[in-house]
């Protein structure tokens, strides 16, 4: 009981500090606006545009793409979160408290996972811009999806962010991780013109499975299905993407609440 | 009276760095109990054992009857905890960081905003409780955190270096809350600190060198151990001197950061015949009583070192001290 309350309580913080910080809150915005519009419509108008490319719309193939690098950074920040409470102190305060380490672990997954949901969700109001429609269910299903690539995110950040102790080896390895992780996967591009060898790595990259369970949600999985992951032949449906991506997430998550236990 | 805090035998290293080596000793229901030691002595990481953030290598203890190790969930509701360093959540309000401790040590909703309230007024910090942490000074933010620590009722107190970087005004009143809280709620305190002055303020002490301890009493006892008045020499040639002294009086005379300094019964007398008769040059002369200062220096031979801003606090706190029993109230 006192630990269900203090899951609730680490997650109510992390929720409380987040409205607090309205420059977390433009920039939210304004990174995935840089990305959609003018980056987006920079590459639609050189490359792809102008050789026809059989309706192949960029901007609308990238929108899901983009909700997808805004889960990821979002996710991965939650780390810097406890290693900025380290740096602070404050973590000391919650470690010290006459509640689990599981349960401070899991308030934090909780908390960033929904934080990042949060803000995945208000790329929606980007749709417009993005040439795709979204019925009702469809805008619910894919806040669930980002729920559960965020929670598998958050966990691997919490996993990383429970071994190190300063900010700036946090943002060296944040960043060794972070773009290989979104570059090779299909957020910005589809995977399936790549050389081989680098069509192979995207398979190996949980964050792939997370990114195309989104496009199929957004496009649907008739205008995707051209862009999506084929596994041993198989083409991965919405529900095996889901599989893979709460593995990954089980994993971290299970090796996180670890690495928070023997924290000294 | 009961024993809060059991010690017995603890030993904590860090791969061949033993740093708590054998340590035991007691805690008394009630008292202020200090931890005196240069840094690096191995106050801190005693400090983490007894309250679950480390484990010993060997060794037991317990706290309010638990076991550090084997229970520590009552053995962190049993105590509040100031650390050496900020623990407070800056981005949050003085009224936030203390609803999130409240939550976070399942203090009842019922009683949460009227307890909160009251440790608030106490810390003379009510008028500001909306306010931002990272708006408060210095100051703020210790009385804020000790506040904190008591606001689950915690049966001890731990203040590892509570007063460290802060200016000897504010580190005074920080004392002042102390006594007095101790005074109305009878709870224990366990204080570890390099200032002789604050450790001074306790009823016994522990001093710790190198992860042992190597005395325990209380202060006027292991001031006693001193066994007369400290003189204190400025000299030309500090090895003419010290060969002079040992020679005409018998007396083995040390080396300090001051000049060089022996004991000696009756100090104020003793200075006359020493001034008349002294060969090398001379500079300056002074007599005082021992301190914990000596006490350290006497145990081991170095000195513990002393911040700026000392002597002063110190003369305030003494007369803290022998108020404590009165009415006194300090601000």
């Amino acid at each position: 009981m006192n630990n269900l309350r203090g899951v609730y309580i680490i997650w109510y913080r992390d929720l409380l500090r987040f409205w607090r910080d309205r420059a977390r809150l433009i920039s939210a915005f304004i990174m995935p606006f840089l990305f959609l519009v003018i980056f987006g419509t920079g590459i639609a108008s050189s490359f792809i545009g102008e050789a026809g490319s059989g309706g192949f719309d960029y901007i609308k193939f990238m929108y899901p793409g983009v909700i997808g690098m805004v889960v990821l950074f979002t996710s991965i920040m939650t780390g810097v979160s406890v290693v900025w409470d380290r740096e602070f102190g404050f973590l000391k305060e919650v470690l010290v408290a006459p509640i689990s380490r599981t349960a401070v672990a899991i308030g934090k997954a909780l908390g960033g996972a929904t934080i990042a949901t949060i803000q995945g969700t208000i790329m929606l109001v980007f749709i417009p811009f993005a040439h795709v429609s979204i019925s009702v269910e469809g805008a619910f299903l894919l806040i669930a999806l980002m729920f559960v690539f965020a929670l598998s995110l958050t966990s691997m950040g919490l996993l990383i962010a429970s071994r190190i102790r300063s900010m700036e080896a946090f943002q060296v390895v944040v960043q060794m991780i972070l773009f290989p992780l979104l570059f090779i996967s299909p957020a910005m591009f589809p995977t399936q013109f790549l050389p081989s060898w680098l069509g192979t790595v995207v398979k190996f990259n949980p964050v792939s499975y997370g990114i195309d369970s989104m496009r199929q949600a957004v496009l649907g999985s008739q205008d995707s299905a051209m862009f999506g992951i084929e596994l041993f032949g198989y083409h991965m449906p919405i529900v095996l993407d889901v599989v893979v991506v709460a593995l990954f997430g089980i994993i971290m998550g299970t090796l996180a609440i670890r690495s928070f236990r023997i924290q000294e | 009276m009961q024993k809060i805090i059991e010690v017995e035998h603890i030993v904590k290293k860090f791969g061949d760095l033993v740093a708590v080596d054998d340590v035991s000793f007691e805690v008394k229901e009630g008292e202020i109990f200090g931890f005196l030691g240069p840094n690096g002595a191995g106050k801190t990481t005693t400090i983490n054992i007894l309250c679950t953030l480390m484990k010993p290598t060997s060794g037991r203890a317990t706290l309010n009857g638990f076991d550090v190790v084997h229970q520590q969930n009552e053995v962190r509701k049993s105590l509040g905890l100031v650390f050496q360093d900020p623990s407070l959540d800056i981005k949050l309000s003085a009224l936030q960081n203390l609803e999130f401790h409240a939550g976070i040590y399942s203090i009842p909703r019922s009683v949460r905003q009227k307890r909160i309230e009251e440790i608030m007024k106490m810390v003379d910090l009510w008028d500001r409780r909306k306010d931002m942490v990272q708006h408060f000074s210095g100051g703020m933010r210790r009385r804020l955190e000790i506040g904190r620590g008591l606001l689950h009722y915690p049966r001890v107190l731990f203040l590892d270096e509570p007063t460290l970087g802060l200016d000897p005004q504010t580190r005074f009143y920080i004392w002042s809350y102390i006594l007095d809280l101790r005074k109305r709620e009878n709870i224990t305190v366990f204080l570890t600190t390099h200032y002789m002055d604050e450790a001074t303020v306790a009823d016994r002490i522990a001093i710790i060198d190198q992860g042992r301890i190597i005395a325990l009493d209380t202060p006027d006892a292991l001031k006693r151990m001193v066994g007369g008045d400290i003189v204190t020499l400025k000299t030309d040639d500090a090895e003419v001197a010290m060969a002079e002294i040992l020679e005409q009086y018998n007396i083995e005379a040390q080396r300090g950061s001051e000049g060089i300094f022996f004991e000696v019964q009756n100090g104020e007398e003793f200075i006359p015949t020493l001034v008349n008769n002294f060969k090398s040059g001379l500079h300056s002369i002074s007599v005082h009583r021992p301190t914990l200062d000596d006490v350290f220096m006497k145990l081991t031979g170095r000195e513990i070192r002393e911040e700026e801003g000392g002597e002063a606090v110190m003369k305030k706190m003494w007369a803290m001290r022998s108020a404590r029993g009165g009415a006194g109230k300090f601000h």
